[in-house]
């Protein structure tokens, strides 16, 4: 009998995993976190199935542990990212991100007459309702649905 | 309020607001002092809007104060490409205090940021104008003599009217019952009925004016534009259902007054003008007695 080949992304052993994180939002992870910026080993798989994504992207990261601060900010793009803490081989802790309560920079608003897409303004939102995520922007402050959010 | 920014109508509090209306009235007693000698007001209108900066620079002027600014962007350093932020910072070493208007909604939050001296938003966009809804409120407190469980009526443009929504937000602290009367196509954004609905407050809509007026405090008309309708027809049809004319004030009772943010295009037919309850007038020189407080009050002088 042939042995399955299958995908597997190898571990690592110390380091970061961000699992469940959509297929089509990986990039913006990568981006959002600078991950290109990194000089340890990452690794990562996409459009691996999922029961509960459908469709997935993992992304393990050599010898990086992110302040929550810092992980929190992929909420908008992967709210059900799960992170493992590896130390040695081993998961040492697992968390899942949080959407903030604000977001600076990573948004862009989506009012054309907005101040933040007329002059070199950060862009800077509340949070306004988790579940379905809305922000309000702090200078126009006008609602944005999840649909409408576009990553800088 | 020493030295705070008012760049939005929630940016106060309510005891503060209320504070300002009691200041606005002793100024109405005495417009002219010299309470503003020796400080200078900046007047920055990246937007042409005539009366609203008369109305602050006669207010400033009465006080005894000095204005300087441009009232139009085309006469300034922004025609030659420079940011906001740096526009700001400059003015900020010239004067006390900026009055600002801009096309662009988050304009003052962004300045009141970025500079050295309070900012007072004069409009940005089609976002706040926060002087606007004191005067309104204390034209509502000094016709009615309080601004608490009153009817108010709100007609035209409830969908994009600025000063609607920003009337809305204040007067929903003072227990009031609105009844909105507007084109299907200009309603109330369901964001403002939501808002009313988690204060327990009531609200009622109408299509046309009925003999409901009757139960009007206070009736505040808007301008329909023409370049808010997708259907130009639809515009034509009914622009006219939203014209409060003399005979419409016969019942109506005797406290009522009827404002207007103005300017006032033909939404109030010139027959209501003689009517002792035509109050839009008045309305805009109380303009004067609320920036002054406003002013005072921000940059802490007694």
């Amino acid at each position: 009998m042939k042995d399955k080949k299958q995908l597997k992304v190898n571990a690592i052993k110390d380091g970061t995993v961000i699992d469940h994180i959509p297929a089509k939002s990986l990039f913006k992870v990568i981006s959002i976190l600078n991950l290109d910026k990194i000089e340890t080993p990452i690794t990562f798989g996409t459009n691996l199935e999922s029961k509960r994504l459908g469709s997935k992207a993992i992304i393990k990261i050599t010898d990086v542990f992110f302040h929550e601060n810092e992980i929190n900010k992929i909420a908008l793009v992967a709210p059900e990212a799960k992170l493992n803490i590896i130390k040695d081989y081993e998961v040492v802790e697992k968390k899942l991100v949080e959407v903030p309560e604000v977001i600076v920079g990573i948004a862009k608003c989506v009012n054309p007459t907005c101040i933040t897409n007329n002059e070199p303004v950060k862009t800077k939102f509340y949070v306004v309702s988790k579940k379905e995520v809305t922000l309000k922007c702090h200078y126009c402050e006008k609602l944005m649905d999840q649909e409408h959010i576009k990553i800088i | 309020m020493i030295h705070k920014s008012l760049v939005s109508i929630g940016d106060f509090t309510k005891e503060e607001y209320l504070h300002i209306l009691e200041r606005a009235a002793e100024f109405e007693k005495r417009p002219i002092q010299d309470i503003l000698k020796n400080k200078i007001v900046a007047t920055l209108f990246f937007e042409p809007s005539t009366r609203t900066r008369l109305s602050f620079e006669s207010a400033i002027s009465r006080l005894g104060g000095k204005v300087i600014g441009f009232s139009d962007s085309n006469s300034s350093s922004v025609s030659k490409g420079e940011t906001l932020k740096d526009t700001i910072k400059i003015v900020s070493k010239y004067c006390d205090l900026i009055v600002m208007r801009h096309p662009l909604e988050g304009a003052a939050k962004y300045a009141s940021e970025v500079a050295d001296v309070p900012i007072i938003n004069a409009g940005d966009g089609s976002n706040q104008h926060p002087t606007q809804t004191l005067l309104d409120l204390y034209s509502i407190q000094k016709t009615q003599g309080n601004l608490e469980d009153l009817n108010i009526f709100i007609v035209g443009d409830l969908k994009y009217g600025r000063t609607v929504h920003s009337l809305l937000m204040a007067m929903s602290q003072f227990n009031a019952t609105f009844y909105f009367i507007s084109p299907p196509e200009l309603k109330m954004p369901d964001e403002y009925k939501l808002h009313l609905e988690k204060k327990g407050l009531n609200y009622h809509e109408y299509r046309d004016f009925t003999d409901i007026i009757e139960s009007a405090d206070i009736i505040y008309m808007t301008r329909v534009q023409k370049e808010r309708f997708s259907d130009l027809i639809e515009y034509e049809k009914t622009k006219n259902a939203y014209v409060l004319q003399n005979y419409m004030l016969k019942n109506t009772k005797p406290n009522m007054r009827v404002l207007h943010p103005l300017p006032r295009v033909n939404e109030i037919s010139v027959d209501v003008d003689d009517n002792e309850k035509a109050y839009y007038f008045t309305q805009a020189l109380n303009g004067i007695f609320v920036r002054q407080a406003i002013i005072c009050s921000i940059l802490g002088l007694k």
